[in-house]
């Protein structure tokens, strides 16, 4: 009697087991057909992009080394040449600059938002911030080009198309991005933290500069490359103040070029598969090695993350 | 052991402390003498304000917002509930431990110098020197003195605690609150701070909440039971656990609730 009940209760088992893994079945075969077509594409654009991008090396002999190392880029002369470093520089400039603007802005606003008034600070500075996420690229640039400037080439010199105006327009733009991810970064940190050095004897200051910005500090940094990564992939909004030109700039007033800027300014009028639209592509690739070797930086990061 | 605690200089005199969480009242007219150099146990139910009624000894319950206090809390004659006290130098003379050992994610010397660091020594020679007797003190130099660098996460749980009182000795405090520090730790990891804790109560006047009845009498002098945000009596170790006045603290005591 009592083995028969046990033998049943163990049929049931199995069958609403099997019941069970039909449904388990169809989920797991449509999150796995999600994660195809996930890598797929990505897979896909980085293999075209690394095709493209090397054609105007392997096809039309542009030297690689040209066109890392010179700054001459002409391709519409009859000698042509292919120096894509003022663009290079261009973006990195861009990028490294409105990252020493942001940074110290987005992690002092996370520490005003967790540490020192996370009861309103929060309700103010977060719809600010979301804000900023949801205004489009084009409006930065619009701004930037009626206020921005205007001013630069009223109390600098030059036309104001800058990379001071690039890196201004950049800097606001990455902002959010920043402070969001420091802002979680501190929020993540056990109070224990707090408590333990308050505790000491510690002021709040004292708090925050010798406990708690330490124990963010991977957290923060990968915050600063993120928005980093932002800032160089941007295209629009630079293009429309940073004066897309040639040559190496001289100071913070002269006008520039990023790669970006220079990607979509002439992908349209040059005709695909010749080398000048060749070597757009070259420096698409380019883009996405460093963006690639931004993602490293978070990764590596992310592992040393303390807490 | 000292048992006429009355001839003692008391270092808190509590009297009709109250306070409030908001509209709830975590601590009601409590009233208790905690006296130096000796060990003073809280003990009750989940929730009866033990923790509360610690972080009150330090201020730390002004942390947060909601909370309201009234009544007194004298600290070596000070009545720092009314009087301006100096936060700073309040904490700096009283230690607290807490129920997880929190070390700071920095290496074993930084946690220990973090203290002495902030109110103002500077000296590698002298810094050194704390660091070496405090951690002398919890019976973690030997354990440790070749990684002084390492992380203080890399410690186990039981290292990580001693670290942590290790820390709060640094400053040299008088005394040192802990909060069910060993309810964390395993059996064995537990004797040594309670041996330590012995060992410390020469020099420093310790208030512990446990909820382990056994420990509560193996180390300390004094016993407080609190109840819903009161306490309900308040002895010497001995005659609390072995004549309890009140009903309900035989009635917890012998394990009936709680
Ligand atoms: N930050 C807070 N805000 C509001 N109420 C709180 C807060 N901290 C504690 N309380 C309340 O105060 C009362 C006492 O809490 P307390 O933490 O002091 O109890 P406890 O005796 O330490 O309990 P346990 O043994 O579980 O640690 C509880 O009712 C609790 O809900
Ligand atoms: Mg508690």
């Amino acid at each position: 009697m009592e083995n028969k009940a046990a033998l049943s209760a163990g049929e049931r088992l199995i069958k609403s087991k099997r019941n069970r893994s039909l449904g388990e079945l169809r989920g797991k075969i449509l999150v796995t057909l999600c994660a195809l077509i996930m890598i797929t594409a990505t897979v896909s654009v980085t293999i075209f992009l690394t095709v493209k991008g090397l054609q105007s090396f392997l096809v039309n002999h542009v030297s690689p080394i040209e066109f890392l190392t010179s700054t001459n880029w002409n391709p519409l002369a009859d000698d042509p040449s292919y120096g894509a470093l003022p663009f290079i520089f261009g973006s990195l400039a861009v990028t490294f600059l409105s990252a020493l603007i942001a940074a110290p802005l987005g992690i002092g606003g996370a520490i005003f938002m967790t540490e020192i008034a996370p009861s309103w600070g929060r309700k103010v500075l977060q719809p600010v911030i979301e804000l900023l996420v949801g205004i489009p690229s084009v409006v930065y640039g619009f701004i930037g080009l009626t206020i921005l400037v205007p001013f630069i080439r009223e109390h600098g010199t030059g036309t104001g198309f800058s990379i001071l105006a690039g890196t201004i327009v950049l800097s606001i733009m990455i902002l959010p991005t920043i402070t969001t991810i420091a802002t979680d970064a501190m929020g993540a940190l056990p109070s224990s933290l707090r408590e333990g050095s308050l505790a000491l004897g510690a002021t709040r200051w004292q708090t925050i500069r010798k406990v708690l910005l330490p124990a963010a500090l991977p957290s923060l940094l990968t915050a600063v490359v993120l928005g980093m990564a932002r800032a160089f992939g941007e295209a629009l909004a630079v293009q429309m103040v940073i004066g897309n030109v040639r040559s190496l700039p001289a100071s913070l007033l002269d006008p520039s070029a990023t790669l970006t800027t220079i990607i979509t300014l002439n992908m349209g009028h040059t005709t695909y598969g010749s080398v000048e639209n060749n070597t757009l592509w070259s420096m698409g690739l380019i883009l996405l090695i460093i963006s690639f070797v931004f993602i490293l930086i978070v990764r590596y990061l992310s592992s040393r993350r303390k807490i | 052991m000292n048992k006429t605690t009355t001839t003692v200089k008391p270092v808190f005199h509590v009297q009709d402390m109250n306070l409030w969480y908001g509209n709830n009242q975590a601590l009601k007219n409590v009233h208790l003498e905690i006296p130096e150099n000796e060990v003073t146990a809280v003990i009750g139910p989940s929730g009866c304000g033990k923790s509360t009624f610690v972080k009150t000894l330090n201020l730390m319950v002004k942390r947060i917002p909601s909370v309201k206090l009234s009544g007194e809390l004298h600290f070596n004659g000070q009545n720092i509930l009314k009087d301006k006290v100096d936060l700073v130098n309040l904490r700096k003379q009283i230690g607290m431990i807490f129920q997880k050992g929190n070390p700071f994610p920095q290496s074993i010397y930084d946690n220990v110098a973090y203290g002495p660091r902030i109110h103002g020594m500077k000296r590698k020679k002298e810094l050194d020197e704390v660091v070496e007797t405090s951690l002398k003190q919890v019976a973690l130099w030997d354990e440790v003195k070749d990684r002084l660098n390492s992380s203080a996460l890399g410690l186990s749980g039981g290292q990580q605690q001693r670290l942590c009182i290790a820390r709060a000795i640094a400053t040299k405090p008088s005394v040192v609150l802990m909060d069910e520090p060993t309810s964390a730790l395993d059996p064995v990891s537990t004797l040594r701070i309670e041996q330590l804790i012995s060992e410390l109560k020469n020099q420093y006047t310790i208030v512990i909440v446990t909820h382990n009845m056994q420990q509560a009498a193996r180390i300390s002098d004094q016993t407080a039971f609190f109840l819903h945000g009161e306490i309900i009596e308040a002895s010497d170790t001995d005659s609390l656990f072995s004549v309890p006045s009140d009903r309900r603290t035989e009635d917890y005591i012998s394990g009936r609730f709680g």
